[in-house]
């Protein structure tokens, strides 16, 4: 998750567009008067494969721009680093304009900032894996001891040791992307940038290299802008999803938020068919507690909030609603007839309990075991709501319908 | 012709271009001629101070490590043969004329090639000149050869170097062009430098087809050689000339089975350099 503590922006993308043609002004001036791509093309003869395009990628975050092909993925990934000229707007890294740069400072920037994988993989077929991993360090002109050195080490974090020697045509198609991931991490760049890196890719492999760079993601914090036409591999791996058609945003949001609010129906078309109960999450299902009673109360008072609200057992947070267990009705009367006037020893602290986080499909195991309501608390065990098991069927039921 | 439209008197222009040439810089014409006289001779010298079985087994050795024990049983054998019937020394000056003519074709052909793979407007210049060159008949380069170097094997390479050249330029340019757009892409993505890119994946890459074009270079200079014969170059060329002259067939196929012979082992010795080069991919 996007998480609210690295909120600074790595890189800032502010009206891009594109043309592809022989001029590109006339295009813009016609999309301006509010023609759109297809009536453009008609016209001209040109492609407006990218228009008004803004979005912040945040420090660290795995960001995933989805779209169908022809939406301009690809293009806006290119226009990052500009591996393809934007025809207007501005991309800015760090706060340092990349379009405004030289040539000079350009190739500068590539070096320091991108680290590129690409679908064909576009290893270099008369260079070893280790001389493949070795690229980016090569042409910044790094000694020789050095780059090997970095470059084994990218390597064995890609699980290739012992292939350093081989070259790309000897390695299947996931071992060759792990070559374009190592080049990559070697190259060490504060943007990873992933052009449909796993598409091409057979589906369990492609489901390991997924599961792979969500853990080195994880681990690195690497701010990584992740391309592709499938929905599934951008919930899956995505902090946060960008849905692009026809050049232009079509929505920007949490996988949760895609998948419970499409903003139209192009969106909604797009998450049919995804597996919702894998994607939603207990925050979805989650409803507030209506009551819960302090640890210092003692049992009368918990007892009248209990009955006050139809309950036969309560949660018992502490000051800073630090859930500490569940209390029943039971136990407070017996306790009443002892004349304590402490609660603490009632509380029954095995109360299932799950982040904030958790797919609802694993929630449906937890409720066959007991049927008490779930606890979801953050991650300093704060009480944030309960889950109960109609409200995760109603939730499914509701993601289906779209 | 018809009276309106007078003839076209471009022979005259090309004459009177080609004259104004060798007068104006015939001291140009004349020091390179001389330079490349000093080359030819100094490189028949020297291959004909080895003696006959010094230079087969170098020749056997070669073959024998680029390619294997067949090509230098082939090579041992062949050349065997021409040393038996008595043309080692036309061999030698027409491998001499070949091996001149080809660097300096390549050593032109290299540099035009890539810069026409990388520049459009270059590659639109290029390629009708190209086409001129190996369309043109060869004898036609003869001609003005004589004039600005005089007769003999200076005139020979100068014919030989234009005759020869496209296909390495043509192949250069091919071999660039055809590197995949992804790897040039890759390139630009870690930030390489035109240099560097050339150097690190575009050469590299092209490396066999520009070979193939440095082998078709070899054997369009071998079929040359032979024609510049007719301008008093001396060789293999000129032994099969004087045997046309004196109607004399066997003299004329004796040689002409040298010349295969030196085309077979050069053509095969350059294919296994290209073909070894492949074999790291």
């Amino acid at each position: 998750m996007s998480d609210s503590s690295s909120e600074a922006i790595k890189i800032k993308v502010r009206n891009l567009s594109k043309v592809f043609g022989p001029h590109p002004k006339r295009a813009l001036e016609m999309r301006n008067s509010g023609m759109r791509r297809p009536e453009i093309f008609e016209q001209t003869g040109q492609t407006l494969a990218l228009s008004n395009i803004s979005f912040d990628v945040y420090d660290g975050e795995l960001l995933v721009i989805m779209g169908l092909s022809g939406s301009g993925k690809s293009t806006l990934i290119r226009c990052l680093n500009r591996l393809i000229e934007p025809t207007e707007g501005d991309v800015f890294i760090d706060d340092e304009s990349i379009t405004g740069m030289t040539d000079k400072q350009l190739l500068d920037a590539r070096r320091r900032h991108f680290s590129m994988v690409f679908q064909s993989f576009a290893l270099f077929p008369h260079r070893t894996v280790q001389q493949n991993a070795e690229f980016g360090l090569e042409v910044r002109g790094m000694s020789k001891a050095e780059r090997r050195e970095i470059a084994r080490t990218a390597l064995e974090q890609v699980g290739l040791k012992g292939w350093e020697d081989s070259y790309p045509h000897q390695l299947s198609g996931g071992m060759q992307q792990r070559v374009g991931l190592a080049r990559a991490l070697a190259n060490d760049g504060s943007v990873l940038l992933m052009d449909e890196a796993f598409s091409a890719l057979d589906p369990l492999i492609r489901k390991d290299m997924q599961q792979e760079l969500q853990e080195l993601q994880y681990h690195t914090r690497k701010t990584t802008i992740f391309i592709t036409h499938d929905l599934d591999e951008a919930i899956n791996i995505g902090d946060r999803i960008i849905l692009l058609k026809d050049g232009e945003i079509v929505q920007q949001g949490t996988p949760e938020q895609i998948l419970t609010s499409p903003a139209d129906d192009y969106v909604a078309r797009f998450i049919e068919g995804v597996d919702m109960a894998r994607v939603l999450t207990a925050r979805s299902a989650m409803r507030p507690v209506r009551a819960t009673a302090r640890d210092s109360d003692g049992p009368r008072t918990v007892l009248r909030k209990m009955s006050e609200n139809g309950l036969d057992s309560i949660y018992i947070t502490s000051r800073d609603r630090r859930l500490h267990g569940l209390v029943d009705a039971a136990a407070l009367k017996s306790a009443i007839q002892d004349k304590k006037d402490h609660i603490t020893e009632l509380i029954d602290p095995d109360v299932p309990r799950v982040g904030p986080d958790e797919p609802l499909n694993s929630l449906f195991g937890m409720f066959s075991e007991r049927s008490v309501p779930i606890a979801v608390v953050d991650g300093d065990g704060r009480l944030l709501g309960v889950v109960v098991k109609g409200a995760v069927l109603d939730e499914l039921a509701k993601a289906g319908d779209y | 012709m018809d009276a309106m439209i007078p003839r076209i008197p471009l022979g005259n222009w090309i004459e009177a271009g080609l004259k104004w040439l060798t007068t104006e810089y015939s001291g140009v014409t004349r020091g390179i001629a001389r330079l490349t006289q000093t080359g030819i001779d100094g490189l028949d010298d020297a291959l004909l101070a080895v003696p006959e079985w010094g230079l087969i087994a170098v020749l056997a050795l070669i073959c024998w490590r680029l390619s294997g024990w067949r090509l230098a049983l082939g090579a041992v054998l062949g050349m065997g043969l021409i040393w038996n019937m008595g043309y080692w020394q036309p061999m030698v000056q027409t491998l001499t004329l070949v091996v001149i003519a080809t660097t300096v074709a390549v050593l032109i052909a290299m540099p035009i090639g890539i810069l026409a793979a990388l520049s459009t407007r270059l590659y639109r210049v290029v390629m009708p000149v190209l086409d001129f060159m190996q369309t043109m008949p060869a004898f036609v380069y003869l001609i003005p050869a004589i004039p600005f170097f005089g007769i003999g094997a200076v005139s020979a390479i100068f014919a030989t170097v234009i005759f020869s050249m496209p296909p390495a330029i043509r192949l250069t340019i091919l071999g660039i062009r055809q590197v995949p757009v992804e790897l040039i892409e890759a390139a630009d993505a870690y930030g390489a430098t035109r240099i560097q890119k050339l150097l690190k994946v575009q050469l590299p890459l092209s490396l066999p087809t520009i070979m193939a074009g440095v082998n078709q270079t070899i054997m369009l200079a071998l079929s040359m050689v032979v024609i510049a014969a007719m301008i008093g170059a001396d060789g293999l060329g000129s032994e099969v000339w004087r045997a046309i002259q004196r109607l004399r067939p066997g003299d004329g196929f004796e040689a002409g089975i040298a010349v295969v012979i030196l085309a077979m082992l050069l053509d095969r010795i350059t294919q296994s350099i290209r073909t070894s080069g492949r074999k790291k991919d």
